[in-house]
């Protein structure tokens, strides 16, 4: 499909006795489809980037108009009565998150630099295994963290919850520690190695450490994905309507109540939604600024 | 006994063989991970394999008062809503990329690739709350205005225009995997050598017409991230859940209503009447591991695939350069 040059475009339409008008025409034909082409991608970015930005025009305007002190601090209320807040979601949100981080950061930086070190077939399994994982659904999850620890426990619980959002995690913090140990210059290892450290000690202290803003900055990434993610609490965490009580009961998080309100029938609730998301969405976009401020790896040349 | 191979540096040191040991473990516990979704999965969902085995991906009827259980309006409305998606995402996409890679100036590519990653950054319940009060409403002004122009003459325009139904859910589906054609189109261009291009444009190409060209070197990595798109759009639940409109029929009218596998899960698991809906609902579950692992393999290969030979041809070159 290489398209021919000018030149022998002259040449072959002189063999066929076709005029040089014809060859100019031709020339300015694929000179409009060009232009044209080039058109159509500047409008596909345009077309791409306006739900963006209707999405986060209204949930900044809606949102800010239930914005209040008291949202942050009040449990909910039922409907017809004013001042409810989320104070319990956004608590159970951050618990849930937390919970997912103690087991989702270790094994997955672990897995991480088991990938980037190792060169074996098991390495190559776990990474593709690692990459289908990602691909899972995050609702399917939760029917697996149902069958693991709701079944048993026979209660839905911050701990089933925290255990989804962790398996959610997992493979994104391997993947992405991997791919930031590899982009490390090899001389520094061997740098490392010739001054006769042991090769564990190279590998922590100056491979991963140089790595260590690439690996927080995945880290980060991955907190605040599993911080929006509704569908694989919904029969794990459940909700709460009030404080949580201790990790082996329901606990309510910012998603879900979000969902909750939003599908109900009174406004004051869809007001609260919104209100919910505006607070859910400034958290992923502080976080998801923040980790690329701080943590771009020295050596991504992308 | 023999000597030690000079070219394999034996582990001598304990604290080295410790951590290799640790490194492992938790590379196991990656696979224990994945082996454990994949077995309570199949705990759950047992009973109903057991009594409806293939016939439940066949069968129509959704009742669980009577106990039966067919799984195909969900399979359906997965399918067609995720393939709308895919209509409207992949020229998107598409562009997107080919902006990115081949013509945006140095200084917009990382705020244009950051706008773009935001966009799937976003909750997917926020997405749906959007949909719900902001899309699902143009949507209708847009089914209104198909239906007074008659064209509801045509099986896929008919029925009355609710706004929430199959269509609603496949452009917001469209908008969250865009990012994903986008970004993995991107790597794929980029992957692919520059000599490709430049012998292209040397020939007397145009940029579009040289862009063909490195389309025609990364298809299979391209047809990978499409296919990598597509799963994402198959498991996507909680907007497709608040914009569908949730009734399990079968309508080939893009304006009817309609359930998905996902959608399905999260509106009735919670409510299940009986052991066999959990297990029948669980089931879907397992069909959709199943179609999403088989996918994202199938991705993972292809895009596997440009990359190596981008890589092999790479080396090569510079193997006669040297």
């Amino acid at each position: 499909m290489v398209s021919e040059s000018v030149a022998t475009t002259h040449l072959r339409a002189r063999r066929l006795g076709l005029s040089a008008r014809r060859v100019e025409d031709q020339i300015r034909r694929r000179r409009m489809v060009d232009r044209f082409m080039r058109g159509l991608m500047l409008a596909s970015v345009v077309i791409v980037l306006i739900p963006l930005f209707s999405l986060l025009v209204y949930v900044g305007q809606s949102g800010l108009r239930g914005l209040s002190l008291s949202f942050f601090t009040n449990l909910p209320k039922p409907v017809g009565m004013a001042g409810g807040g989320m104070a319990n979601a956004i608590v159970g949100s951050m618990i849930l998150v937390g919970l997912a981080a103690l087991a989702g950061v270790p094994v997955g930086v672990l897995a991480g630099m088991f990938l980037a070190r190792s060169t074996s077939r098991l390495a190559d399994t776990v990474r593709f295994v690692a990459q289908v994982l990602n691909g899972i659904p995050s609702i399917v999850v939760g029917l697996a963290v149902y069958g693991l620890l709701v079944l048993p426990m026979q209660t839905y619980s911050a701990w089933a919850g925290g255990m989804a959002l962790a398996i959610i995690m997992i493979p994104l913090v391997t993947l992405n520690t991997e791919e930031m140990v590899r982009m490390v210059p090899r001389d520094l290892n061997e740098a490392a190695l010739a001054l006769g450290i042991p090769a564990w000690l190279a590998t922590l202290r100056v491979v991963v450490r140089a790595a260590l803003p690439g690996i927080l900055t995945g880290i980060m990434l991955a907190l605040a994905r599993v911080a929006g993610e509704t569908a694989p609490l919904l029969f794990t965490a459940l909700n709460n309507a009030f404080w949580h009580q201790g990790l082996s009961n329901p606990i309510a998080s910012l998603p879900v109540t979000i969902y909750t309100y939003a599908v109900s029938p009174y406004p004051e609730w869809h007001q609260q939604a919104w209100t919910g998301a505006l607070v859910l969405v400034g958290m992923v976009l502080v976080t998801n600024v923040l980790a690329r401020v701080l943590g771009r790896s020295r050596y991504d040349r992308r | 006994m023999s000597q030690p191979m000079h070219h394999q540096p034996r582990i001598v040191n304990r604290g080295d063989r410790l951590f290799r040991a640790i490194l492992i473990f938790f590379g196991l516990a990656v696979l224990a991970v994945a082996l454990l979704i994949f077995v309570e999965l199949w705990g759950v969902a047992r009973p109903s394999v057991e009594r409806f085995g293939l016939r439940f991906l066949v069968e129509t009827r959704w009742d669980p008062v009577q106990e039966q259980f067919g799984a195909l309006p969900f399979i359906y409305g997965t399918l067609v809503s995720s393939f709308i998606a895919i209509l409207l995402a992949v020229p998107l996409g598409l562009g997107v990329a080919f902006f990115l890679s081949e013509l945006a100036p140095r200084w917009l590519r990382q705020p244009v690739s950051f706008l773009v990653e935001l966009l799937a950054a976003i909750p997917s319940v926020v997405y749906g709350l959007w949909g719900l009060f902001v899309l699902v409403p143009i949507v209708r002004r847009f089914e209104l205005a198909v239906l007074q122009a008659g064209l509801d003459v045509l099986p896929i325009f008919s029925g009355a225009p609710y706004g929430i139904g199959m269509l609603s859910a496949g452009v917001v589906l469209a908008i969250m995997i865009v990012p994903t054609v986008a970004a993995v189109s991107r790597d794929v261009f980029r992957a692919v050598p520059n000599s490709q291009r430049e012998a292209a444009l040397a020939l007397g190409a145009t940029r579009w017409e040289a862009m063909k060209v490195v389309f025609d070197y990364g298809r299979p990595g391209i047809v990978g991230a499409v296919v990598l798109a597509w799963g994402r759009a198959l498991g996507e639940t909680m907007a497709v859940n608040m914009v569908i409109g949730n009734q399990p029929v079968i309508s080939p009218s893009l304006f009817s209503p309609a359930h998905t596998m996902a959608s399905v899960i999260a509106s009735e698991f919670n409510e299940a009447v009986g052991a066999m809906h959990v297990a029948a609902l669980a089931e879907i579950g397992l069909v959709l591991f199943g179609l999403t692992f088989v996918l994202s393999a199938v991705a993972r290969i292809l895009v596997l695939r440009v990359e190596h030979r981008a890589r092999g041809r790479q080396s090569a070159a510079e193997g006669v350069g040297a």
